[in-house]
């Protein structure tokens, strides 16, 4: 029995180091792909500013792409999160303009933001749950609503930020003097934001009940359902923590760009669905990781960079990022599939 | 010239010394059968006596180890669906093969559409129907979808399509499982018409009075072979029921403990009815006791453990266990008072197969592994490693995939769920569904382990063997009831097949 669970613990370790194998196998290529773009971009692509600014720019597809990952293991899908940030952005946009002490508006405009972001996943969640509707159909209904009522809320022009503390959250630093040994003004808190998200996400779904029942019941519901778990409930707490993640990357979005926009989160629904795809998510679920999403936003956000440094026109950037989508769940295809031949 | 000799009946179809096996088991060994143009062949025997093995061959869906086909006297070979549609042969299942959204001309035509041009000419669709249909003698709305229609008539447009294809042979497996009395009438109405019309049909069925109301002859297999064939009228349903069962119990079955002390009941079910499944169902379990459920497909055996065990709803009736009644809103209710199920299908039902064999096992009992909110591997990994020793689960890792398991190991990961946190009563549904004959024994000792530790066994299963071997009391049900209740020792294979299929006195 000792022997048993010491086989265990090895098969475990196997297991661990086979993702360890095979995460060093990426970070060297990536490595190998770093450096070459840096010759070619004479260095400018690894400068600390630079990989700041991509940090930076994926912070928002990255927090949408980590509460889509909760729904796509679950097997559904959230196509509303683009409108939400719209929607959650003018909402606290508006809640700062109508609030007079800083402090408290900040503190107001962070909770209407999220806690309406989380409404809308609730929303999204509940027909899934209590009819058995398609999440396709629900969010779809939610991504055309949210982003009628941000239209409807701002008359469609944008709505101006002056609130300085807020605006520090999407452009402020933090930790100046570590930056000034590397040569950085300081960690953008965008970036800080995003990691504290990325880890809290990992311990949810890797160590927690909540996140084993994800996997669960995207891994077979029935058999879930009638293991005693309250399918129900899980479900409408991934589509909620979906929607407030929604409006958590609104605030960050909102912050750096000063102004609550209506028009603002178009597509990003499908920029983190790709993120969550190329991390190595199953769309048919039960299968995927925190880590593989943000390596998939972080892969996306290096490929506009790399792409805007060598000048590739606009247009042909969107063809480079669909063919790379589509070879990496190709490429992933068939290494599960050389697995399972073995 | 010699004497006139009355041609020998040359059948249309003929297999001689068919055999097939899977692995671990010998689904058909060197059967004959064979089929007249014109008759109704009735093909009876037990769960696992080969009729679905043979049925399949026949139609093309899988080849046979060895053995010959022979059709008109020539031998064929059956090697797709296809060829089988080629030779004549048609098979109605038993889970219909339409079309729901299609209309019934469609169905009937499909994969066969008249075109006229590139468009498909409906009214020729519509005539060759209607001309089918007429042969059929049956009227349908040729226009209206197919899911609108009720079951019987669902099962006129399959045979419309068989007919449509010339077919010379039509199975039916248990075509009359699913229709009341009515229909079967007119069910028998038709297959006198296809029959007359030189179309033969071959009636898969446990229910002897059909048998002996439509068949010309009857064969009979059993355990894989065949047992013999005769003229209907040679034979009363008691002989048939004895040839079916004709053997001697197979011994692999463990000594039951006594008959434990029956005073309190562990469970106990009171007018237990679910409009369609299950009807005034009450029955008592005491600790200690396997109670056995037999009955024919559909009799409602699977449905009573589902709403005991919460997985489907109860809208009447009442779960009691140790004398308080339960609530049941769903499985986690059952699963926190101690009930368990142990569903008939394990892959679509039991298990994650996509998940650890360790992340199963501890799936109903998480919380106690969690503490302050962090699931602790380690634990999980200590105790499933003991449960894993101790049922003897053959794999090279609990952290391998349950995919990955025999079924016989699939089906022990599944009692360990509800080892983990004692059940107080356990439900099987078919333990021991495609598993080899060595894993069975080893569930059988399982659940005589449970039984001595006072567990209740509550144990549906449509091997007659099993139920006969391994119950203290043996419930039977027929159409949602239990129709009899036998006690230890009384219950024969022949008996029980009577209650079961309504011909006891």
């Amino acid at each position: 029995m000792a022997q048993a669970a010491a086989a265990a613990g090895d098969a475990l370790k196997r297991k661990g180091r086979a993702s360890l194998y095979r995460i060093v196998g990426i970070i060297v290529g990536l490595v190998v792909l770093l450096v070459a773009v840096n010759v070619a971009t004479h260095g400018d692509f690894l400068a600390p500013g630079n990989v700041l600014n991509i940090l930076r720019q994926i912070a928002v597809n990255a927090i949408l792409a980590t509460g889509q990952t909760f729904v796509i293991i679950t097997a559904g899908i959230d196509l509303s999160v683009g409108s939400l940030v719209a929607l959650t952005g003018v909402l606290m946009a508006g809640t700062l303009a109508g609030i007079h002490t800083p402090w408290l508006a900040v503190l107001v405009a962070i909770v209407v933001g999220i806690a309406v972001g989380g409404g809308a996943g609730a929303i999204n969640g509940t027909p899934v749950v209590k009819f058995g509707l398609p999440p396709f159909i629900t969010t779809l209904a939610m991504m055309l609503m949210a982003r009628g009522v941000a239209f409807m809320f701002t008359n469609g022009a944008p709505i101006e930020i002056d609130n300085a503390g807020f605006n520090d959250l999407g452009s402020g630093l933090l930790l100046p003097t570590l930056g000034r040994l590397v040569h950085i003004p300081g960690i953008p808190v965008p970036i800080v934001i995003m990691v504290a998200v990325v880890v809290a996400a990992s311990f949810v779904l890797g160590q927690t009940r909540f996140g084993r029942y994800v996997y669960a019941i995207g891994g077979n519901e029935e058999a879930a359902r009638l293991s005693g778990i309250a399918v129900g409930r899980v479900k409408l707490g991934v589509y909620i923590i979906s929607g407030a993640l929604a409006g958590l990357a609104s605030l960050l979005l909102a912050a750096r760009l000063n102004s609550g926009i209506p028009q603002s989160g178009l597509g990003y629904e499908l920029q983190s669905i790709a993120a969550v795809v190329v991390g190595g998510t199953s769309l048919m679920g039960g299968r995927g990781s925190i880590g593989g999403t943000f390596v998939g936003a972080l892969l996306i956000g290096v490929l506009y960079n790399v792409m805007n440094l060598l000048n590739v026109q606009s247009y042909a950037q969107e063809v480079v990022l669909g063919a790379v989508i589509l070879v990496a769940v190709l490429l992933d295809e068939l290494r599960k599939r050389y697995l399972a031949a073995r | 010239m010699t004497d006139a000799v009355a041609p020998a009946v040359t059948p249309y179809l003929a297999m001689h010394g068919v055999s097939k096996s899977y692995p671990g088991v010998q689904a058909l060994s060197g059967v004959d059968f064979d089929v007249r143009a014109g008759e109704v062949h009735a093909l009876v025997g037990e769960n696992g006596a080969g009729k679905s093995t043979l049925v399949k061959i026949l139609a093309g869906a899988i080849q046979a180890d060895s053995g010959e086909i022979d059709i008109e006297g020539k031998p064929v070979h059956l090697s797709s669906p296809k060829a089988a549609e080629e030779r004549g042969i048609a098979v109605i299942y038993q889970e219909f093969n339409l079309v729901p959204s299609l209309n019934v001309a469609e169905n009937v035509m499909l994969g066969r559409e008249p075109v006229k041009g590139l468009a498909v000419d409906r009214p020729a669709l519509r005539a060759q129907t209607l001309a089918v249909l007429e042969r059929l003698g049956v009227e349908l709305p040729i226009v209206a979808e197919v899911r609108t229609l009720a079951v019987a008539q669902q099962q006129m447009v399959e045979i419309a399509k068989a007919l449509s294809v010339n077919a010379r042979v039509i199975i039916m497996d248990e075509p009359s499982a699913a229709l009341t009395q009515d229909e079967v009438g007119r069910l028998f109405e038709i297959i006198r018409t296809l029959t007359k019309q030189g179309v033969a049909v071959v009636y898969i069925s446990h229910r002897m009075d059909e048998i002996f109301t439509i068949a010309d002859r009857i064969t009979v297999f059993r355990d894989g072979r065949y047992v013999e064939t005769g003229d209907a009228k040679n034979y009363t349903p008691d002989d048939i029921i004895r040839l079916m069962v004709g053997r001697t119990l197979d011994a692999h079955f463990p000594t039951l403990p006594p008959d434990p002390p029956r005073d309190k009941p562990q469970l106990s079910v009171r007018g237990a009815t679910s409009p369609g499944r299950i009807d005034d169902v009450s029955l008592d379990v005491y600790p200690g006791e396997i109670l056995g459920i037999a009955g024919l497909v559909g009799a409602g055996r699977t449905s009573l453990l589902r709403a005991i065990c919460g997985a489907d709803p109860l809208p009447k009736g009442e779960v009691r266990l140790e004398g308080s009644p339960l609530r049941l809103r769903g499985p986690h209710d059952a699963i926190a008072a101690g009930l368990a199920l142990v569903t008939e299908d394990r892959k679509s039902q039991g298990l994650v197969l996509g998940m650890s064999v360790r992340e199963n096992v501890t799936l109903p009992h998480l919380e106690l592994f969690t503490h302050n909110g962090r699931v602790d591997r380690r634990e999980e990994i200590s105790a499933v490693a003991k449960l894993a020793a101790e049922l003897r689960i053959r794999t090279p890792s609990i952290e391998q995939l349950a995919r990955n398991l025999s079924g016989g190991n699939q089906q022990k990961v599944v009692l360990a769920k509800w080892l983990l946190e004692k059940a107080k009563v356990i439900c099987f549904d078919e333990p021991t569904r495609g598993i080899d004959v060595g894993a069975k024994a080893e569930i059988y000792e399982l659940m005589v382990g449970l039984c001595r530790g006072g567990a209740s066994i509550i144990m549906a299963s449509s091997e007659l063997p099993e139920v006969l071997g391994m119950s203290m009391r043996l419930a039977v049900m027929r159409q949602g009831r239990i129709v009899h209740v036998f006690a230890r020792g009384e219950a024969t294979q022949e008996s029980v097949i009577r209650f079961a299929t309504g011909t006891a006195a």
